[in-house]
């Protein structure tokens, strides 16, 4: 598909550009392309400031 | 076809707020739009209006049927399957008039008594038909959406859409009443800690098909069809003890392969036997394992698919040699294979099939779509080719590069926002962002949610646009009851006393009793079959006399 090509090549010549981070954890981190550090930016403001309590408060009822 | 949603529900700064009547506070801000308020703007339902959204009508509701041929006592039942009686404590319904005897013919009204007093209507129990055809309603102890039937897969995704604008316009009206809870609504189906509610598809079905078939042939495509129709979940097990990621949301409170069940031992197939149409010639198979979806593209490959495979099997009636195909493809252990598969974010691991060789969940999917083409022949109408296309670009992709399907498949998707976030501040997957992420993917707030932000920023492909999904908030299908539903709701609202599936009831006031005109089948009641009619009619009471008495 067209678009799929888009973005593989994309993420070829854009990978290599700012890539100095070592990777922590999960050998599948291969996670970092221009557009996902934009997406995370944007995603950065409405995130919840308090995680953890964000969490622990969404508590559901069982459905079907 | 069509798609049943509960929304989660929370009230911010109140964990313990009661969801059940935040449910019905939802519900109800909406439905004090009436029909003619849901049109107008937001602000419509401030005043309260004249004429309230209609009730349900609980006449031919049997949810303990059971489509392996017997019924389920009552008094066996869990508590939460009674879905047919409106007011818990014994209540009379709205027809007090006994079952029908005969189907009359086509939309002939049958005579309803008409209750001296208005029936009492539990506030906790609120459900109301749109002017779009679907039901809003309150579901245990959360919001649901049941979309208008539809006839294509595309179309299914325009109304599931529109029930999140329905959703999302409901917490809008409460939070501009000082006096009401903000509530803020999500599309997903677990809470992380034990708790699921569903999504689910329902697909009219030949009755021909015995239903051991259907289950057979349809199982390990189920199984594995989340693939890329899951949603994604952060956290292993039922309660979200292990840390990690999975395919699936509701893989984990799958347990039976088929069963009766809706809210615990949830099965792959259920067997609520409840055609809502002419019980001799069609089933309406309810499939509730699968994943509320965000992405158009996972939504609409999730119905296309399996409405595809569904046509194989009817098919197969005819010509059993199509279904021959599916027989190599049977799962030794279909319920644990659900979990392998959610868990195997590499999509390689083989599933041990029922005579001894194993296969992947790619290569399973393969050979449906494989065995759908070999009988479908050459020329399968533009959606169809569509659907088809995608399905083996997809799976093809899955195979070779995951990661190009994240403007399509939604656990895709998040899973790559989620190793962003998780490689660029070195989070452990037991970080208490990696969980509120995936809470607020599905937030219904464009402002908030996570899916949002990712359409507004055209990471996800779209196949609808806004403007279409704006209409189908207030208009109803062309091509299918829900035709008539939603057009005798939006224009004799005042006189719908309630509507059910395959029902609608007016009370015109000059006549002696209620009218129930019933819509036994589906495919009756569109624009085409009724549409000048509904034009001609002025009024309820012109309705009702034009279609004459069964």
């Amino acid at each position: 598909m067209a678009g799929q090509d888009q973005r593989q090549h994309r993420r070829e010549d854009e990978e290599p550009a700012d890539q100095p981070e070592p990777v922590p954890t999960a050998p599948a981190a291969q996670a970092r392309d221009a557009e996902v550090d934009s997406l995370l930016e944007e995603i950065d403001e409405v995130l919840e400031s308090n995680a953890e309590s964000f969490v622990r408060g969404f508590v559901q009822k069982g459905g079907q | 076809m069509g798609i049943e949603t509960e929304f989660g529900l929370v009230e911010p700064g109140r964990p313990g707020a009661n969801p059940m009547l935040l449910s019905s506070h939802v519900v109800a801000a909406y439905a004090a739009l009436g029909p003619e308020g849901e049109r107008a703007g937001a602000s419509a339902g401030a005043t309260g209006p004249a004429v309230r959204h209609p009730r349900w009508d609980y006449e031919d509701e049997d949810p303990l049927a059971d489509a392996r041929g017997f019924r389920l006592d009552r008094a066996s039942a869990h508590p939460s399957m009674l879905t047919d009686d409106p007011s818990r404590p014994a209540a009379a319904g709205p027809d007090a008039g006994g079952p029908e005897t005969a189907v009359p013919a086509e939309l002939a009204g049958t005579a309803v008594r008409r209750p001296a007093t208005d029936e009492y209507e539990d506030p906790g129990a609120a459900t109301t038909v749109l002017t779009n055809g679907a039901r809003l309603y309150v579901d245990h102890a959360h919001p649901e959406y049941s979309s208008p039937e539809v006839t294509s897969p595309r179309a299914a995704v325009v109304w599931d859409k529109a029930g999140e604008q329905v959703a999302l316009r409901s917490v809008r009206l409460l939070a501009q009443n000082p006096a009401m809870p903000d509530v803020v609504l999500y599309k997903n189906n677990v809470d992380g800690k034990g708790a699921s509610y569903g999504m689910h598809e329902n697909y009219l079905v030949d009755r021909q098909v015995p239903f051991e078939e259907l289950v057979r042939s349809l199982v390990p495509f189920l199984v594995t069809r989340q693939v890329f129709a899951g949603a994604g979940r952060v956290g292993l097990g039922q309660t979200g003890r292990d840390a990690g990621f999975q395919i699936s949301q509701r893989a984990d409170y799958v347990e039976a392969e088929v069963g009766l069940e809706t809210t615990l031992r949830r099965p792959i197939v259920n067997t609520r036997d409840e055609p809502h149409a002419d019980r001799v010639r069609w089933r309406r198979l309810h499939l509730i394992l699968g994943d509320a979806t965000l992405l158009e593209v996972a939504t609409w490959l999730r119905l296309g698919t399996t409405s595809l495979v569904l046509w194989l099997i009817e098919t197969g009636r005819e010509r059993p040699a199509v279904l021959e195909p599916l027989r190599a493809l049977r799962l030794a252990d279909p319920v644990g294979a659900v979990r392998t598969v959610s868990r195997d974010l590499t999509l390689s691991r083989p599933l041990d099939l029922a005579d001894g060789r194993r296969m992947t969940a790619l290569e399973i999917q393969r050979g449906y779509l494989e065995a759908v083409r070999a009988a479908m022949g050459d020329s399968p109408d533009a959606e169809t080719q569509a659907v088809l296309d995608r399905w083996d670009s997809v799976l093809e992709r899955l195979g070779s590069d995951p990661r190009s399907c994240a403007r399509e498949v939604e656990w895709v998707a998040k899973l790559r926002l989620l190793e962003g976030m998780r490689t660029r501040d070195h989070l452990a997957w037991d970080h208490p962002r990696l969980a509120a992420m995936d809470i607020q993917w599905s937030d219904l707030r464009p402002e908030r949610g996570l899916y949002h932000r990712l359409a507004a920023a055209g990471a996800v492909e779209r196949l609808t646009d806004d403007e279409e999904v704006a209409r189908a908030v207030h208009e109803p299908p062309a091509d299918t009851r829900a035709y008539f539903r939603g057009t005798v709701v939006r224009r004799f609202g005042a006189a719908v006393r309630a509507a059910s599936w395959d029902s609608v009831v007016l009370d015109v006031p000059s006549l002696p009793s209620l009218r129930r005109i019933p819509l036994r089948d589906p495919w009756r009641g569109t624009r085409e079959h009724v549409g000048v009619l509904l034009e001609e009619c002025e009024d309820a009471a012109a309705l009702v006399e034009r279609l004459g008495a069964g």
